[in-house]
């Protein structure tokens, strides 16, 4: 089953799905290889979003396939897909709002996640540890027993993050990681995240160009569902067609 | 860091409390026949533990506990009737050693699947088993599904009137809308004796406490926060790498289980087990006491079992007409002014005052505040 010589990390192929026929993403094809960073750019309503919901799990595709590792992402569920490593983190922040930032970190710690599991969870010296060592390099090591509803959007925002990077994923997807932030927290999230994406795979779904030019190993520009460029951002900032669709007003 | 443990000093202290309420104020106050009631009363606690687990923290509402319930108070009753059909006693019946109400209804032989039901271990388990497997069934065909919220509601209440219609129809096996009555002795002791009935009243405050421990270790283990997180946002959960149904599954089915003990309990104190304690009335009264005694609170869920009970007692002695309205306008003002019941009155009102006058009044050198009565 597991091909051992992949090239690619995560094969998408002829990816589609279909709301009441509309095709949102409509036999899309892309790879992505291991410690490639790929930003996905598109106008609004081009299914950015759509693409990561698909591979995650969130959203049922109409027809194609994901194959990450070998294994097919499609008929798998949510959490299955989790712990093969595909770390997802949303668009507008979702944390657990009654719960600590010490507790948000320690149910996204890769122990105990089964019912049993769950119920005999001990938070141990590695445990602990280790959301210590998350939460200071997602500027929160002083807020541990903060209730997450009194974060800042920002913070709710770097939590979130923190909370994919205690899983250690092998591919991570960003939805929007610095939207709504303020020109410092925005600053110090583009550090933040350039820490991060070494020694694993990541998508980004990103609007502003600097941070984009800044991280991407590649660009894939997307419209209506389809794949309109594709490549370097260099080559892809040049390409006629992007420039009308996207970039051009 | 925030340590973990088991019985923070407030809970030590609630549990303390309600012990003292239960094993020492109680029997000491009442005659009794009033002790037996508050013993009735206590049984629908456990419905309440279970509920304040499942609704409170899982954000799981059932309209469908008094199924449970019911399940295991036939259980229980199932035992006890065979116990007291013994062939001398029914005598006089055309077919001697069966249950009275099956002799009524022209059978001539104990269905099968009673005849189990002549071992106290069996009955003993499938108390608990039998509410445990159907919750398990229901929950895998509605949670693996994704039924959740007001729709998981509604089914469970329809589930409640389905095993009412179920029991009152098959009047031949289960004792029909009468129920299984006349019970007498468990084990050769007789139940209905008063001294009986104090030690069954002891009995079923030692397993209200140990279904309350479980409740605690479950609350206090991550499986509690994670109830907590699913209530909030399900669907972060599973990308987390939780799969949320079987965390739904566990939590429907220890409920169930807790209601189910809470059942037997009943039938035991009460002498009989009936219809009209399975039903949809009887399912919402029980939520209606977890949400007086605040749902997010197990130790709430107690207390509103025994006020809304004791209320429904006393009122509906003097205006049982008027009862029903009541008990509706108490959940109305429960939902509307206090959402956390009357735990929430107390952690939010009156212990944060309690602490100011103890921390006024004590030597801080000693720090010794009494616990409060």
């Amino acid at each position: 089953m597991n091909k051992m010589n992949d090239k690619f990390l995560l094969r998408v192929e002829g990816l589609t799905v279909s709301f009441d026929g509309f095709k949102a993403v409509n036999d899309l094809s892309f790879y992505v290889e291991p410690n490639e960073c790929r930003v996905i750019i598109g106008p609004n309503g081009a299914g950015k979003t759509t693409v990561l919901d698909l591979i995650c799990g969130r959203t049922k595709a109409t027809d194609g396939s994901v194959k990450f590792k070998g294994q097919e992402l499609l008929e798998m569920r949510e959490d299955q897909i989790v712990h093969a490593g595909v770390g997802r983190k949303f668009q507008t922040p979702s944390v657990y709002e009654d719960l600590t930032v010490f507790e948000n970190l320690e149910l996204s710690y890769p122990k105990g996640h089964g019912v049993f599991g769950a119920l005999t969870f001990k938070r141990d010296e590695a445990v602990k540890s280790r959301i210590k060592e998350i939460a200071a390099t997602i500027f929160l090591d002083g807020m541990l027993e903060e209730k997450a509803a009194y974060l800042s959007h920002g913070q709710k925002q770097w939590l979130e993050i923190g909370m994919l990077l205690i899983q250690d994923p092998e591919l991570l997807m960003l939805d929007e990681p610095v939207a709504g932030m303020s020109v410092a927290e925005r600053k110090k999230t583009a550090e933040l995240l350039n820490r991060i994406i070494k020694d694993r795979s990541v998508i980004v779904i990103e609007h502003d160009m600097g941070f984009v030019e800044d991280i991407a190993t590649r660009v894939t520009v997307l419209h209506q569902g389809k794949t309109l460029s594709e490549g370097s951002m260099e080559r892809v900032q040049n390409d006629p067609k992007v420039i009308e669709v996207y970039l051009g007003h | 860091m925030k340590t973990n443990t088991l019985f923070p000093r407030a809970d030590i202290i609630g549990f303390a409390v309600l012990a003292v309420v239960i094993f020492l104020l109680l029997p000491a106050v009442l005659d009794s026949f009033r002790l037996n009631l508050f013993g009735k009363y206590l049984t629908y606690a456990f419905v309440a533990v279970g509920l304040a687990l499942c609704w409170g923290a899982g954000g799981i509402l059932s309209l469908g506990q008094g199924v449970f319930f019911g399940l295991g108070g036939y259980c229980m009753a199932m035992f006890l009737k065979l116990e007291a059909s013994t062939p001398e006693n029914t005598a006089i019946q055309s077919t001697p050693g069966i249950p009275d109400f099956m002799d009524w209804n022209q059978l001539t032989a104990l269905p099968w699947w009673w005849e189990p039901f002549y071992s106290l271990p069996f009955t003993i388990l499938a108390v608990v088993m039998v509410p445990v497997v159907f919750a398990f069934v229901i929950g895998v065909a509605m949670f693996k599904r994704r039924v959740g919220g007001v729709y998981f509601a509604i089914i469970t209440q329809a589930f409640a009137a389905i095993l009412t219609i179920l029991i009152i129809g098959q009047q031949g096996f289960t004792g029909g809308v009468n129920g299984i009555t006349d019970l007498r002795t468990l084990w050769g002791w007789d139940i209905r004796t008063d001294e009986a009935k104090e030690i069954l009243y002891y009995v079923n405050g030692v397993l209200l406490f140990a279904v309350l421990f479980a409740a605690q270790f479950v609350r206090k283990s991550k499986l509690g926060r994670l109830l907590i997180a699913m209530r909030d946002q399900e669907d972060r959960v599973r990308f987390s790498g939780y799969d949320v149904a079987s965390f739904k599954i566990f939590i429907f089915c220890l409920g169930a289980a807790f209601a189910g003990i809470g059942g037997a309990m009943f039938t035991l104190q009460v002498g009989f087990m009936s219809p009209t304690l399975v039903g949809i009335v009887p399912s919402i009264e029980m939520v209606i006491f977890c949400a007086v005694g605040g749902r997010l609170s197990i130790l709430g869920a107690v207390y509103g079992a025994l006020v809304v009970n004791w209320a429904k007692t006393t009122f509906s002695e003097s205006f049982p007409e008027l009862w029903l309205l009541g008990l509706g306008g108490l959940f109305i003002a429960v939902v509307m002014l206090f959402p956390n019941g009357l735990a929430g009155i107390w952690s939010e009102q009156i212990a944060p005052r309690l602490t100011k006058l103890i921390s006024k009044n004590t030597n801080p050198a000693t720090g010794q505040g009494a616990p409060a009565e």
